[in-house]
């Protein structure tokens, strides 16, 4: 039996708090974990143009972000790995799409960092590569490494496997990836999820993303 | 057996017991199916995994179960998952005894470049950077050459570094070359069927040749 939620909203209400020229994490490693319906949703937001997008990737071809992209929504994008959707490198060929790199880690770990209070860090990855190109320089006991900022965003789209009415999220498998990172570095938090159950059915011990951190929750597969 | 399973074959013993590894996307991954018996190597994967298992077949497949090459896998007693913040705490702080990692060139002082194309927009890095610098020991398994026969080992990459560090081992389908800071290459190993003089002629790094060199079996 599905729990009653106060924080449950259908998918159009939830892309709907996506506004124009807003900052939107989305998590996910390639489509796995993705949040795709919030995604799909977002399509039917007429406000949800020139876009700034935190992801590792943009999806595949008319898939997920791809979807987006190929609608000109996204301004710029922000994540590790672009180039598994070629739509990604003719938009940024055309000058359509500006693109911020950075290693994998550096990326995941800024987004912990702007969901834990902390304005910037100081890191080895990228040192001597071209990805350092105008970054602030700094020895740290004789080691060089890069100055990067947290990186905040307005709304996150996370996908989660089951949240409690709450609000507390479970992951599977390695759905998980950056959605518990995304979860705590936005102003407003959605979880994508294929189930809510009652409160008490999770156990405590098994909670990855503790309720403080989600506003709002969405069931995956449902478009209304 | 293909040249990519060759290779994978030839870097698989160099992995020991127990040793926590992260294998890269393409000939790296092929590495697990060629472990000699009875070796247990814990795999990671910097999507946020440890504890890899084979690839799985039929029903076993499970969509949010995968690497970070985004193929299936399945998940072996002991495993764990955790987020992409700590997978990376993993790799960046040292947790991880072993890479393997692709490459498009090998300098002779044995850094890489595996990222970016010259005159190709900069679009994709992954977790290469994170790997080169946090992972314990590197070792590099790729091809002698590339698609268009061109040695990859090369004097100095004209393909943009991955990482000021340099890896500690290069296998190819023809020789093994360990890398230290003194003299760069050293060949260790020719494969069964390639001749010193082929290689010679097929690497543009210099590179020193150890003492005992080593033959084995292609």
């Amino acid at each position: 039996m599905p729990a009653r939620s106060s924080k449950t909203l259908t998918a159009s209400a939830a892309a709907a708090l996506v506004a124009r020229g807003t900052t939107v994490m989305v998590g996910g490693f390639g489509l796995v974990g993705k949040p795709l319906t919030l995604v799909d949703a977002l399509l039917g937001n007429d406000d949800a143009h020139e876009l700034t997008v935190i992801s590792n990737n943009l999806g595949e071809p008319g898939r997920g972000l791809g979807a987006l992209l190929c609608e000109g929504r996204i301004r710029k994008a922000v994540g590790s790995f672009f180039t598994s959707n070629p739509d990604a490198v003719a938009a940024h060929a055309a000058g359509e799409l500006e693109v911020e790199l950075l290693p994998q880690g550096t990326l995941a770990e800024a987004i912990r960092a702007g969901g834990a209070g902390i304005g910037a860090f100081y890191v080895r990855t990228a040192v001597g590569t071209r990805l350092a190109d105008g970054r602030e320089l700094r020895e740290i006991d004789g080691v060089p490494h890069l100055l990067q900022h947290a990186l905040r965003a307005d709304v996150a789209l996370v996908r989660a496997a089951r949240a409690d009415a709450l609000g507390n999220l479970v992951y599977d498998k390695t759905a998980r990836n950056f959605n518990p990172d995304m979860a705590s570095a936005a102003r407003t938090v959605i979880a994508e999820v294929d189930e809510i159950v009652e409160v008490g059915a999770l156990a405590p011990g098994e909670v990855v993303t503790p309720h403080l951190f989600v506003d709002h929750l969405v069931l995956a597969g449902v478009a209304a | 057996m293909s040249v990519a399973e060759t290779i994978a074959r030839r870097v698989a013993p160099q992995l020991a017991d127990g040793e926590v590894a992260n294998l890269g996307i393409g000939i790296p991954t092929l590495v697990a199916d060629h472990l000699p018996p009875g070796r247990a190597v814990v795999l990671q994967t910097e999507n946020g995994m440890l504890g890899v298992g084979p690839t799985p077949t039929g029903a076993a497949v499970d969509p949010n179960l995968v690497n970070a090459g985004k193929l299936p896998v399945s998940e072996l007693a002991g495993a764990s998952y955790f987020s992409s913040s700590a997978s990376f705490a993993m790799i960046r702080g040292g947790h991880v005894d072993v890479a393997v990692l692709g490459a498009l060139q090998v300098d002779e002082r044995g850094r890489i470049a595996n990222w970016s194309v010259p005159g190709r927009p900069i679009l994709g890095v992954g977790g290469a950077m994170d790997l080169l610098v946090g992972a314990r020991r590197v070792i590099v398994a790729t091809t002698h050459l590339t698609k268009a026969g061109e040695p990859k080992l090369v004097r100095a990459c004209s393909f943009p570094l991955s990482a000021e560090r340099r890896v500690d081992l290069v296998v190819t389908e023809h020789a093994t070359f360990a890398v230290d800071d003194v003299d760069g290459l050293t060949l260790i190993e020719l494969a069964d069927g390639t001749s010193f003089e082929w290689l010679c002629e097929h690497t543009a790094a210099d590179f020193a040749v150890a003492r005992a060199l080593r033959r084995a079996g292609a």
